[in-house]
Formats: C-alpha cells, sequence, structure tokens
C-alpha cells in the first residue's frame, strides 16, 4: 500500500486514529475492492428484484397458457367456447362456456352501470360540494369500504340482498310454472354487491381525477354565470374525463375478478344471464368446482381461468394505454 | 320580471343533480355503516373468550377459530418476509438504479399488472406452480409463496412512493462528502422512507387478512395448532377467511358472522395504524 497517503500528520485526525497503523483504508486513490465488490453485489441485487414482477407476469401467463390451453384443443374450440351445456361430470360430458362467459360480461356490465354513477357522485361530493371538513370523514369511510374483506360482502349478500330478492321473486313468479325458484341466489343478486364492492375504487380514482381539475378552468366557468352545479357536470367532469375512464376500466377488472364474494350469492347453476336466473360467472365456477375436479373437468377450469386471465389483460393494456394518452397530453 | 338578472333564476335541474350528489355519498358512507353495525350486532354474540382461544373439536363439538388465528399469522409473517425485501429492492433499483427507459416502463408496466390480476387467477397459478410443479402440495408455504407475488406491487408502488419524497438535497449530499451509492441507500435513503415502508408493510398485512381465493387452493383448509414450528409450513392451513367461507357453505352463519367481526377490527385498526403513520410522516416532514 504505498500509495497509501498517511493522514497521522493532521493533528485533527490523529486523536481520532489514535497510536492505530491501520489507516490504509483512507487512501484516496486506490480503488478499495471490497467496497467497489459490496457496491456491485447489490446493484446486481437490486436489480434483480426490479425484474421479480417481470417474471412473476411471465411465469403467471406461460403457466396460465399451459394448464388453460389444452383443454381448448381437447374439446373443440367452438364446442367450448359457444357450446352452452356445462357438464362436466356427466357420463358424456360437456364443456361448453358460454353461458359462463356471457353471465361475466352481464354482470360486470350490470354493476358498472349501478355502481359507476353512484361512484362518481359521491368522488364528486368528496372533492367539489363537501366542506373539507365533512370531506375528512367520508374519505376514510371509503378507504375502510375498500378495506373489508370481499368474504365479508359475500356474507352480507347472502343473509341480506338474498332474503330480499327471494321475496321480490316469489311476488313476480307467483304463477309462473316454467321458473326455477332458488331463493333469491340470482343475477341480481351478484350485480348489487359486486356494485358495492366496485364503489370505492371508483370513488378514489375519479376523486383523484377531480382534485387534478386545475381551479382556474372552475373559476372561468363561474365567472361566466354557470352555477356551482353546471361547473361541475359540463366543466370539471369533462375535463377529469380520462381519469374517470380509468376509474371505470379499474372498476371492470375488480368486478370481473371477484369470486369469493358473488360464489355463495350467485346461486352457482350454469343459466342463461337473465335477472332472476341462477348464475355462474367465470370466478365462481372456478371456486366452486376446483376442489373436486380433476382429468379434463381440472383442465377445463384452467381454460376458464385462462379466458378470465385475457380479459384482464386487456383491461391492464387499455388502462395502460389511457394512462399514457394523459401523459401525452399533458405535455 | 321574469328576465330581470336582479332575481335568481332557480335551476330544478340544479337541484335535482345536487340531490343525486348527496344522495350517492350518503348510500356509500351508509352502506360502510350499515356493513360494520350488521357484522358487529350479529357477531358479537358468537365471540367470547372460547371462540378466541380454542381450535375446533368435533369430538366435544366446539368451535373455536384459533388455530385459524395463528395459520394466518404465519401466511402473514411468512409471506411479508419473502415479499418486503423484494419489494424494497425493485422500488430502489426503480428510482435510485434505472435509467427511464424502456424497461423501466417494461417493470412499472408488469407491477401494475399484478396489481390487476384478480386473487382467483393467483389461487389457480399458485396450485399449479407451487402447488403442483414444485410438488409443495396443498400447504402453508404454498400458500404464502403465492401472497408473496400477490402483495409484491403493493409493497413496490408505497415504497416507491416514499422514497421518491426523500429530497434529492440527501442524495447529493451524500455522494458528495462521498458516500458511495449502497452506503448512501443503506444509511440515508432508506431510513428517511422508513414510515412509507411500514406503511407499506401494514397495506399488505391487511391485503393477505382479507384475502380468500387465493388461499382456497394453495393454503387449504386445516385448522389445527401447529405441532412443530418449521414443519406447520408444510401442512394444510386455513386462514380465517377460508374458515369463514366454510362455515358459510356450512350454513353455520352465526361461527361466520363471528369471525366476520374478528377481521372488521383487523381491518379498523390496520386503517387507523396507516392513517396515523402517514400523518406523523406529514408532521415530519413540515
Amino acid at each position: 500500500m504505498e500509495k497509501t497517503i498517511s493522514l497521522s500528520s493532521k493533528g485533527a485526525v490523529e486523536d481520532k486514529v489514535g497510536s492505530s497503523n491501520t489507516v490504509k483504508e483512507m487512501s484516496v486513490k486506490g480503488g478499495n475492492r471490497s467496497k467497489s465488490f459490496s457496491e456491485e453485489f447489490m446493484r446486481i441485487i437490486f436489480t434483480v428484484c426490479g425484474f421479480a414482477a417481470v417474471a412473476a407476469v411471465a411465469a403467471i401467463t406461460i403457466y396460465m397458457l399451459i394448464a388453460g390451453v389444452p383443454a381448448i384443443f381437447k374439446v373443440g374450440i367452438a364446442e367450448m367456447l359457444f357450446g352452452t351445456v356445462w357438464a362436466p361430470t356427466a357420463a358424456e360430458p360437456s364443456f361448453g362456456i358460454a353461458y359462463i362467459v356471457l353471465t361475466s360480461v352481464v354482470g360486470t356490465a350490470a354493476s358498472i352501470v349501478i355502481g359507476v354513477p353512484v361512484g362518481l357522485l359521491t368522488a364528486v361530493f368528496m372533492s367539489e360540494v363537501a366542506t373539507p371538513k365533512v370531506a375528512k370523514v367520508v374519505k376514510p369511510a371509503v378507504e375502510l369500504l375498500a378495506g373489508i374483506p370481499s368474504i365479508v360482502y359475500g356474507l352480507l349478500g347472502l343473509l341480506i340482498i338474498n332474503p330480499l330478492m327471494g321475496k321480490l321473486e316469489m311476488a313476480i313468479f307467483a304463477d309462473s310454472e316454467t321458473h326455477v325458484m332458488n331463493g333469491g341466489a340470482n343475477l341480481i343478486s351478484a350485480v348489487l354487491v359486486l356494485a358495492i364492492m366496485i364503489l370505492p375504487t371508483v370513488i378514489n380514482s375519479s376523486e383523484t381525477a377531480l382534485r387534478a381539475v386545475p381551479m382556474h378552468l372552475r373559476q372561468a366557468s363561474l365567472a361566466l354565470g354557470a352555477t356551482p352545479t353546471q361547473t361541475i357536470f359540463k366543466v370539471t367532469i369533462p375535463a377529469a374525463k380520462s381519469g374517470i375512464i380509468t376509474a371505470i376500466v379499474l372498476g371492470i377488472g375488480r368486478a370481473v375478478g371477484e369470486a369469493m364474494a358473488i360464489v355463495l350469492v350467485s346461486g352457482n347453476t350454469v343459466n342463461v344471464p337473465l335477472p332472476f336466473n341462477s348464475v355462474r360467472f367465470l370466478t365462481t365456477g372456478i371456486v366452486s368446482e376446483m376442489g373436486y375436479a380433476s382429468g379434463l373437468h381440472r383442465e377445463a377450469l384452467f381454460t376458464i381461468g385462462l379466458v378470465l386471465f385475457a380479459f384482464i389483460m386487456v383491461i391492464n393494456i387499455i388502462i395502460n394505454k389511457i394512462l399514457k394518452g394523459g401523459e401525452s397530453n399533458e405535455k | 320580471m321574469k328576465n330581470s338578472i336582479c332575481q335568481k333564476q332557480v335551476r330544478i335541474s340544479d337541484n335535482i343533480l345536487r340531490f343525486f350528489i348527496y344522495l350517492s355519498a350518503v348510500i356509500s358512507v351508509g352502506i360502510l355503516i350499515g356493513i360494520i353495525a350488521y357484522v358487529a350486532i350479529r357477531g358479537v354474540g358468537a365471540v367470547n373468550w372460547q371462540f378466541l382461544s380454542t381450535v375446533t373439536s368435533e369430538l366435544k363439538g366446539t368451535f373455536g377459530i384459533l388455530g385459524n388465528i395463528v395459520n394466518t399469522l404465519y401466511i402473514i409473517v411468512i409471506s411479508l418476509l419473502i415479499a418486503t425485501p423484494i419489494g424494497i429492492g425493485a422500488a430502489v433499483y426503480l428510482t435510485e438504479y434505472a435509467k427511464p427507459g424502456r424497461l423501466v416502463r417494461l417493470i412499472e408496466f408488469t407491477t401494475e399488472t399484478l396489481a390487476g390480476i384478480p386473487s382467483i387467477i393467483y389461487g389457480l397459478f399458485g396450485m399449479a406452480f407451487f402447488g403442483v410443479s414444485l410438488k409443495l402440495g396443498t400447504s402453508i408455504i404454498c400458500g404464502c409463496l403465492t401472497l408473496t407475488i400477490m402483495v409484491l406491487p403493493l409493497i413496490v408502488r408505497t415504497t416507491q412512493e416514499s422514497l421518491k419524497t426523500v429530497p434529492l438535497g440527501y442524495r447529493t449530499g451524500a455522494l458528495g462528502i462521498g458516500a458511495t451509492k449502497w452506503y448512501m441507500i443503506r444509511t440515508i435513503i432508506l431510513p428517511s422512507a422508513l414510515p412509507g415502508i411500514v406503511t407499506a408493510v401494514i397495506l399488505s398485512v391487511g391485503r393477505i387478512v382479507g384475502e380468500s381465493a387465493a388461499l382456497l387452493f394453495t393454503a387449504g383448509s386445516g385448522y389445527y395448532l401447529p405441532k412443530h414450528l418449521f414443519s406447520h409450513v408444510l401442512k394444510s392451513g386455513g386462514t380465517l377467511t377460508i374458515e369463514m367461507y366454510l362455515r358459510m357453505e356450512r350454513g353455520e352463519f352465526d361461527y361466520a358472522f363471528g369471525i366476520a367481526l374478528v377481521l372488521v377490527v383487523i381491518v379498523l385498526v390496520i386503517n387507523a395504524l396507516t392513517k396515523v403513520i402517514t400523518n406523523s410522516m406529514k408532521k415530519s416532514a413540515q
């Protein structure tokens, strides 16, 4: 270590270093090997961690494809996707998932139609109408709503919404001979539970979007003589459009993927998605049958999972596109 | 006088819209209050000391959730032990090391994607990958590994947010007086971002406690107490939510409401904790 510059001549340092001769690490020039090694090592560790998410998505995609695709070819693409009879354990098993897919689409759409207006207007209330004090009470409430486990929503749906629907069903179909009574476990019940469950998602994202609208837009509108309500609906909401669309798409993602809250509420028989029919969603089909499925039945359930996964990926790509579009608009 | 500008015109449509805005807010808050009240009223009768401190016994015909509580703790601790370092590492990489570009966009896109994947898909993946391919079967460790991936985006994003709030001056200052990058991260960046990291961990605990679909086919539904501390992770173990689902399926709603009450209380505590931490963060920032 001839390059080492001894600092012992400097009084201040000498006191601290004392009489010890081990001052070689004070080199200002030399590369400290162990240090540069740990630097490099940690850089690699952090990089690996950074790519963990990429690896996870890749692994999930590959596994869903490996597990879900074989059944499609064994059953036949047309038969599976457009077949309406789901009888996996029958003597002559049939694996048509058309009604299941249709139920998920219809159920999600209906829950969006109910949940988004309520959610959006609550967001409007929090960011435009309420005084800061009131908003401070509403916001934690919405956060709590998001935190409540989905299974709890399921329990309440089962014990509150189902009996109500059951009564309604009795009243409407009292004389019908073709209708199968199912005690209120039907599409409407599931849609109502889903509509409640997407509320926090929709409220949070659209509130953020509304708060991001510049104040001068509102001021200009008010100065022109528009009432506060007109300003909200004609200026603020249109200005926050892209954020609100993101909120809706996030809500769709949440509704499509929800399983445990609606598995017992929806009745769980494969059926045409009509309001008072007991129905089965993509998610609830997997939950209720995976426990005992084997062989081709099990593979077909993975195919249902693959269809769900495809829906979610499309939704993610849409969100990504919207967010990117928003960024480039801001620039 | 109709067109006088002195007279304020009453717009009926305004009032109707305003009514709907208030109605929506009342519905949203009302649902929450309704849920908590209903669960509390129905559940409080089922919760007693025996309910919380014993294991279900078919022999004695008693019901208790202690086994499920222990399983939930196992899953929380193990999942977070794996997910937190990886998540923090990923956040550090994104904010401190990576240069903006295609790779960062890819990582951020996949993180968003992970956050959007529904838990039932995680359940299927966990069952096929950890359960079948890695031969872990239906076990607590299989559920833990599945949940690790599930909470990863939450930890990455929350940590990243708090890393971004560390002032640039800290970094330039540390590097300026000769600290190496890793030394700077270890001694300056991570301690400053600690409240954010703690928030991330608490939020993850909330997510894990409420999770059910991802655990149903990965961790299973066992409810016995661990015989050995470590071998228990290879056994099937149901969390509170799973037990609640099973009770619902059997129509034992009183027990289900008891567990629901326990879950809601946990969620309330977790929300309060995050509030306290973020408030103290804001105070120290000022």
